[in-house]
């Protein structure tokens, strides 16, 4: 094709930018755009600590839970709960506001890697995560006189941060099947009663027995299970158990996903 | 009657985008029936046609956004997937949201990223007339500053062709015609494009090449010369009591349409219609003759087609 280059003289010789330039820059893009809308992170950061200062701390800092006390048993779990929460809002509420408004199909037109606007919606649940984390653990430190080793409380971290990929994958898929005013009332729908069914809010062993064996079923549950094995409060049971089924339900979750994505685009029309 | 120019133009050059045979429907319904397209390097088609005669679709199939139920589409050779392709593509759909809280400078570098060889941000913005507004979040931006954020995306890939979707919808007059002067520049430099709009005058301004699908399917294809040509060559306005029926069975009338208190008949020969019409309808008032505008051959084309595919219903 003819083509003069007059509109580019400037722009011509710039070397290609990597893939993994892109994802950086989405990413940043990701954590500026959600950063300006302080009606979502204040309350994403907030409740978690909201909810640990009244249980965990508020009921008594020494209770005794499980194998320790109340303010350490808390941290991994209303931890847990925060990071959940981030993932589920995160991809379900962002996919569905994005898609139900076109941006993502405009994106999707552009040679933008579609990995790049994932791994920016990840990256921004793990900082939300690790904020989150921390968080809790200076007020469980502060306030609670919460004291875990140097390894105990990485792995406590890391757990509760990492943990958090099925919640990642069903927002993900969430963010497929919801349009952008109902993704809202669908997410809390799921989210609020299968955190309490997986001992999110009280711990697991507080709740009716039928419960609790149902709860095995429950990906957050293992969530959770894993971050109290870091701090010894965990149920006891294998920790590759539960590894397994956070990558299996991950797994499941990013298939439904797919398909959700499938029937989308057989719908649109225009 | 609705016979359809061949819709490959004999250029040297491959084409930029095509559609061979391609059928796309949604559930039951068919919005695009077996069309064949191809788009000219350097030149700019604009895709025409009613509500729902599925000029969207075309284009998210030549940008791989849908997938084809049958047939093919490709662009720049490949399939439209691909992101080679893509690099070459500037995009502007109809979208009814962007990130309200990045501003119009982080929109643009970040566009600008995806792109091998972008323009540099100061460019795109000048071209797009956002200079001014460069530091602004997209929620702050008026209607026409949105538009025109969403035309910088399409263009700060420096890319071969572009595909716009209805790109002047919500701009005023004056927004329209500084869009189009941008359009103009753009094809001087060799570029090609693929325009849809509901502007029969947009189209008549900028194109070399007007498409008109009807229903999923092309029914004209031409230079917007041509395309007048093919109408009846004259229309008739007036106000009268005849029946809509009695009117479309007057000599020389091929598409009636009501206009205001009255109707609007194209005809092929205003003097035999006009003598007629008279003749039935001693009380007639504002009888007006005028040459067909694009707009007129656009309605003859597509209702010609209803008469046609009504009628096949029929025999079938």
């Amino acid at each position: 094709m003819t083509r003069t280059s007059v509109l580019a003289t400037s722009a011509l010789a710039r070397p290609r930018r990597s893939r993994l330039a892109i994802c950086a820059l989405e990413a940043w893009y990701e954590f500026v755009k959600t950063l300006r809308l302080p009606a979502y992170t204040i309350p994403t950061l907030s409740f978690p600590a909201m909810f640990y200062v009244i249980f965990g701390l508020g009921l008594g800092v020494s209770r005794p839970v499980g194998e320790t006390d109340a303010a350490t048993y808390f941290v991994a779990t209303y931890g847990t709960f925060g990071v959940m929460g981030a993932a589920l809002f995160g991809f379900g509420v962002g996919v569905a506001i994005e898609r139900g408004q076109g941006w993502l199909l405009l994106k999707r037109a552009t040679p933008m890697p579609v990995t790049a606007y994932f791994f920016a919606k990840v990256v921004m649940t793990l900082l939300f995560g690790t904020a989150i984390v921390l968080m809790l653990s200076m007020l469980g430190v502060v306030a609670g006189g919460v004291r875990l080793s140097l390894g105990s409380w990485l792995a406590l971290g890391s757990a509760t941060v990492f943990g958090a990929m099925p919640s990642c994958a069903l927002g993900l898929a969430i963010g497929y099947l919801a349009g952008p005013n109902s993704a809202v009332p669908l997410v809390n729908l799921i989210y609020l009663p299968v955190a309490f069914a997986s001992g999110l809010w009280l711990p697991i062993q507080f709740l009716p027995t039928w419960l609790q064996e149902a709860a095995v079923i429950l990906p957050p549950y293992h969530h959770s299970q894993l971050a109290l094995a870091a701090i010894g409060a965990d149920r006891g049971g294998p920790i590759w158990g539960h590894v397994l089924v956070l990558v299996g339900s991950t797994g499941v979750f990013l298939g439904a996903a797919y398909l959700a994505y499938l029937r989308d685009e057989g719908k649109t029309y225009g | 009657m609705t016979e359809t120019l061949p819709s490959t133009l004999s250029t040297a050059a491959p084409p930029v985008a095509c559609l061979r045979q391609t059928t796309r429907r949604y559930g039951d319904v068919v919005a695009l029936d077996r069309v064949d397209l191809a788009l000219a390097a350097g030149q700019l088609t604009a895709l025409l046609g009613p509500n729902g005669a599925g000029k969207t679709t075309a284009v998210r199939l030549l940008l791989g956004l849908l997938r084809p139920t049958s047939g093919k589409a490709e662009l720049f050779g490949r399939s439209p997937q691909e992101r080679a392709a893509r690099e070459r593509v500037g995009v502007m759909l109809q979208i009814s949201g962007v990130p309200p809280t990045l501003t119009v400078r982080e929109h643009v570098h970040l566009f600008s990223a995806y792109y091998p060889s972008p323009l540099t941000l100061h460019e795109t913005l000048e071209r797009a007339g956002l200079s001014e507004v460069a530091h602004r979040r997209f929620g702050d931006l008026s209607g026409g500053q949105q538009q025109r954020l969403m035309f910088a995306l399409a263009i700060c890939g420096n890319p071969d062709a572009l595909f716009l979707d209805e790109p002047t919808a919500g701009l005023d007059v004056e927004g329209r015609r500084a869009f189009w002067i941008e359009i103009r520049r753009l094809i001087a430099h060799g570029r090609s494009i693929l325009l849809t709009t509901h502007y029969l005058e947009e189209a008549d301004a900028l194109a070399d090449r007007i498409v008109v699908l009807h229903q999923g399917r092309i029914v004209a294809d031409g230079t917007p010369a041509t395309i007048k040509q093919r109408t009846a060559g004259r229309r008739i306005r007036c106000v009268t009591s005849l029946p809509p029926a009695r009117l479309e069975q007057l000599p020389g009338v091929r598409a009636i349409q009501p206009d205001r208190d009255g109707f609007v008949l194209l005809t092929t020969t205003a003097e035999t219609t006009a003598r007629a019409l008279l003749q039935l309808d001693p009380t007639i008032s504002d009888l007006e003759i005028t040459t067909a505008r694009l707009e007129d051959a656009f309605l003859s084309l597509t209702s010609v087609s209803e008469t046609a595919s009504a009628s096949q219903d029929v025999h079938a």
